[in-house]
């Protein structure tokens, strides 16, 4: 049994985290789950600490990126071979979480769980807005790494080791950083696939951003995708 | 305007726009200080190939010296992004100053453990 960690970003999510956890509880049992409270307001970390999950707390909000990064870091020091991140608002189904993991086991690097490939389905509601900002990025992507994938801001991924050593030093750390960080490992070298998903409405929480703010956070991606396209790799911090 | 100034301003505002691009590229710059220079670049760029369009702002707004336009609205945006860079440097302080007070109390807790 390899050693896997499952991460869960989680800002203000104390409604939906219990469930999630308990869930991961039942069908996943051997992996160790680490949820990183993104300088919560609520309960969060003390609801996660009482299922006994690992908790990492960030004084501060940094974002999902940062959240994420800080819980690569975690796994590298901690020898963890192969990591997942599920979303605690309750969409990701963890039974679904082994065949992600075992791509990994395929050989691997970064495995996406897609809501719209081929054989996944969206119970799920997105807004318009966001649809049509969903397809520019998929253009994009495909633009800047010559693959196809159905959907670039899924945040219901796996890692192989080697992949989360990179991101623990390079992992982007600004909104939908999801985008970045799948053209990142794919220039990389990487080996990235997508499988097809079933994901669930949330059980709790609301889209972070939305309206001007999401506007803003497409064209600022695109921007940084685009300056990213050509020359040399960035400067690793 | 005269091409030779056609010329250098056209030049300069690609040059900033391609050293913008250069730092995000090479994550010296955060995308989103990026977009305010970037879009600076575009606008001296536009004004520098359509010269006509900064008279006619100015006839438009019944200002007989149209560089004075110009003046007007760099010193405006420039008094935006520093009011932009002092809201981000309160956030970053009050940030600092929350982890100069976490570790001390973790310094503490260690202390009282060992």
């Amino acid at each position: 049994m390899q050693k896997t960690l499952v991460v869960i970003p989680a800002y203000d999510e104390e409604a939906s985290l219990p469930g999630v956890l308990k869930e991961l509880r039942e069908q996943a049992p051997d992996f160790d789950v680490l949820v990183v409270s993104d300088g919560s307001t609520d309960r969060t970390a003390a609801v996660a600490r009482a299922d006994g999950a690992r908790v990492l707390e960030l004084p501060c909000n940094l974002g999902i990126g940062a959240a994420l990064r800080v819980a690569f870091r975690y796994a590298v020091n901690h020898g963890y071979e192969r990591v997942a991140q599920v979303d605690a608002d309750g969409q990701h189904d963890p039974v679904t979480l082994e065949r992600l993991l075992a791509r990994i086991d395929d050989g691997a690097d970064l495995v996406i769980g897609s809501r719209f490939a081929e054989g996944g389905a969206v119970t799920y509601d997105v807004s318009a807005f966001r649809r049509r900002g969903m397809k520019v990025l998929r253009h994009l992507v495909k633009r800047l790494t010559g693959r196809e994938f159905t959907d670039t801001t899924s945040g219901f991924r796996a890692m192989s080791q080697p992949m989360v050593e990179h991101f623990s030093r390079s992992y982007p750390s600004e909104y939908m950083e999801s985008v970045e960080a799948l053209v990142d490992a794919c220039r990389a070298g990487f080996n990235v696939i997508e499988i097809p998903v079933n994901m669930r409405g949330r059980e709790g929480g609301a889209p972070s951003t939305r309206g001007f703010r999401l506007l803003y956070s497409y064209v600022r991606l695109v921007v940084v995708l685009v300056a990213s396209a050509g020359g040399r790799p960035p400067v690793t911090r | 305007m005269s091409w030779q100034a056609q010329l250098v301003l056209v030049l300069s505002a690609l040059a900033t726009m391609l050293f913008v691009l250069r730092l995000v590229r090479r994550r010296e710059l955060r995308g989103k200080y990026s977009l305010l220079w970037l879009a600076t670049g575009v606008a001296f760029f536009v004004l520098a190939l359509v010269p006509g369009l900064l008279k006619w702002v100015s006839d438009l707004l019944g200002v007989g010296y149209p560089p004075a336009i110009l003046f007007a609205i760099a010193i405006v945006f420039l008094l935006f992004v520093l009011v932009h860079l002092s809201w981000e440097l309160t956030r970053l302080e009050d940030r600092t100053r929350a982890l100069a007070e976490d570790i001390a109390l973790m310094r503490s807790d260690a202390e009282e453990d060992s």
